[in-house]
């Protein structure tokens, strides 16, 4: 590649929450029609951030917002690094820390909701991590490169090379995407048993910087998706679609799982379904010249 | 549009209602109503809400929980009194327990009446109190306008 990844990662910062912002609302009508309703304009989550920025802001300490902006600056840095090309090691580094960052932000409150929300939220890390470092691994077997654009350039789209990892990556995708079974530590629906979770102590902008940050996730973890349909531009788009429809469905079809369980599902499914696939895939692939 | 117009999010306490009409401000969010169509999410936290749905009566027990929900929303913020009982005790208003309708606690925005309140109402009550949004938006920006100018005022005067 000769110097276009910088523009992607500039394009990614720029188009990034546009392209998250309307995710979102498509996931909004989608599950609305799924219910049976008609649902919001797909505008929605636009209009909402731009109400959120109206609010006045009453953070509940001096640390709330530096953290929650940290949040959002190393939730950009991973796509950043994502779509720059960089090293796979720094961008599970950095994307860890912004998680962490919202789980420090939610702390800082003291409120018991937040507090319980970010000790879900800190379980759930557990439970995702392993996945995505062996859906990462998974990819670099395939293209024997950590880049991003060189696994969207190899010969053979990497699904086929790895479908239980691609299975095993779309579960704890619900976790990251706070969408249910796995929504234990915060989630878009109220009437949950913890509030807002997460987010309880976050009025306004606060919550607007949190929704940004979010966008800004949404837009990586499909670009991770992306790279197993990378064979021609019709699979990718028919690949992530039909994640992001899967995804929604399960959502609206399934009910809140407590932590433990989420945490053992997980780790389950990483077990069978991504180190089942791994393993066979390295020996096979040792076999090949 | 006002951004608050597009996206009022709601906060619902139920002050010792019968239920009534909080079973149909939960059916605003059915299919049959879809609430959502509007923007409305009903959030269960003040600090995210801009109208607050109250529904029955006020007493001396409940009194202070729905002013510390009204004081821990941002301002600007609407409320909403739903039913019969929200507006004056209703059937209730003469027993020895009940101070009255929401008014008794807070300032109330919007009144919508029934008993229970119907759905469409509440729906037409929502976007009343969201029109009082906008207004009260446009006054806070107003004022916030006129003290920084006073204040400009006020420092050429020091010098």
């Amino acid at each position: 590649m000769n110097g276009i990844e910088i523009y992607i990662a500039i394009a990614y910062v720029l188009l990034g929450p546009i392209v998250g912002g309307l995710m979102d609302g498509f996931d909004r009508i989608v599950t609305a029609r799924l219910q049976g309703r008609v649902g919001p304009p797909l505008l929605q989550p636009f209009y909402d951030l731009r109400k959120l920025f109206t609010r006045r802001l009453a953070p509940v300490n001096r640390l709330q917002m530096p953290l929650i902006a940290s949040h959002l600056v190393f939730a950009v840095l991973t796509g950043i690094l994502f779509f720059y090309g960089s090293d796979i090691l720094l961008i599970i580094f950095v994307l860890t820390l912004a998680s962490v960052f919202l789980v420090l932000a939610a702390y800082s409150t003291g409120s018991p909701y937040s507090t319980i929300g970010a000790d879900r939220e800190l379980l759930l890390m557990t439970a995702y991590e392993p996945m995505i470092i062996i859906a990462l691994v998974g990819l670099f077997g395939v293209a024997k490169s950590f880049n991003f654009y060189a696994i969207l350039r190899s010969p053979m789209p990497a699904f086929l090379y790895l479908p239980g990892i691609y299975l095993g990556l779309v579960f704890v995708l619900q976790m990251k995407l706070r969408k249910s079974p796995f929504d234990i530590s915060t989630s878009h629906h109220a009437h949950q048993e913890l509030v807002m979770g997460i987010t309880a102590d976050m009025g306004g902008p606060a919550l607007g910087l949190v929704e940004l940050a979010h966008w800004y996730e949404t837009v990586y973890l499909f670009a991770l998706i992306l790279l197993f349909f990378g064979w021609s531009l019709l699979t990718a788009i028919l690949g992530v679609a039909f994640t992001y429809f899967l995804i929604i469905f399960l959502d609206n079809v399934t009910a809140r799982v407590k932590w433990g369980l989420a945490l053992s599902l997980s780790w389950l499914i990483t077990l069978v379904a991504g180190a089942g696939n791994l393993i066979p895939f390295y020996i096979i692939s040792r076999g090949m010249p | 549009m006002s951004s608050v117009e597009r996206s009022p999010w709601l906060i619902h306490y139920d002050a010792s209602s019968c239920n009534g009409c909080d079973i149909e401000v939960i059916a605003c969010l059915t299919p049959v109503y879809d609430a959502e169509r509007f923007g409305c999410i009903v959030t269960g936290d003040p600090k995210q809400a801009d109208i607050f749905l109250v529904t029955g009566s006020v007493n001396h027990l409940n009194a202070p929980v729905v002013k510390n929900i009204y004081d821990q929303m941002p301002e600007p913020k609407a409320v909403v009194a739903i039913g019969a009982c929200a507006y004056s005790g209703g059937v209730f208003s003469e027993c020895y327990n009940v101070s009255g309708g929401v008014a008794q606690a807070i300032p109330v925005d919007v009144y919508v009446p029934g008993c229970a309140a119907k759905p469409e109402s509440i729906l037409n009550g929502v976007l009343r109190a969201a029109k009082v949004l906008k207004d009260k938006e446009k006054a806070m920006r107003k004022l916030r306008r006129e003290a920084r100018r006073a204040a400009k005022r006020i420092e050429r005067a020091g010098k």
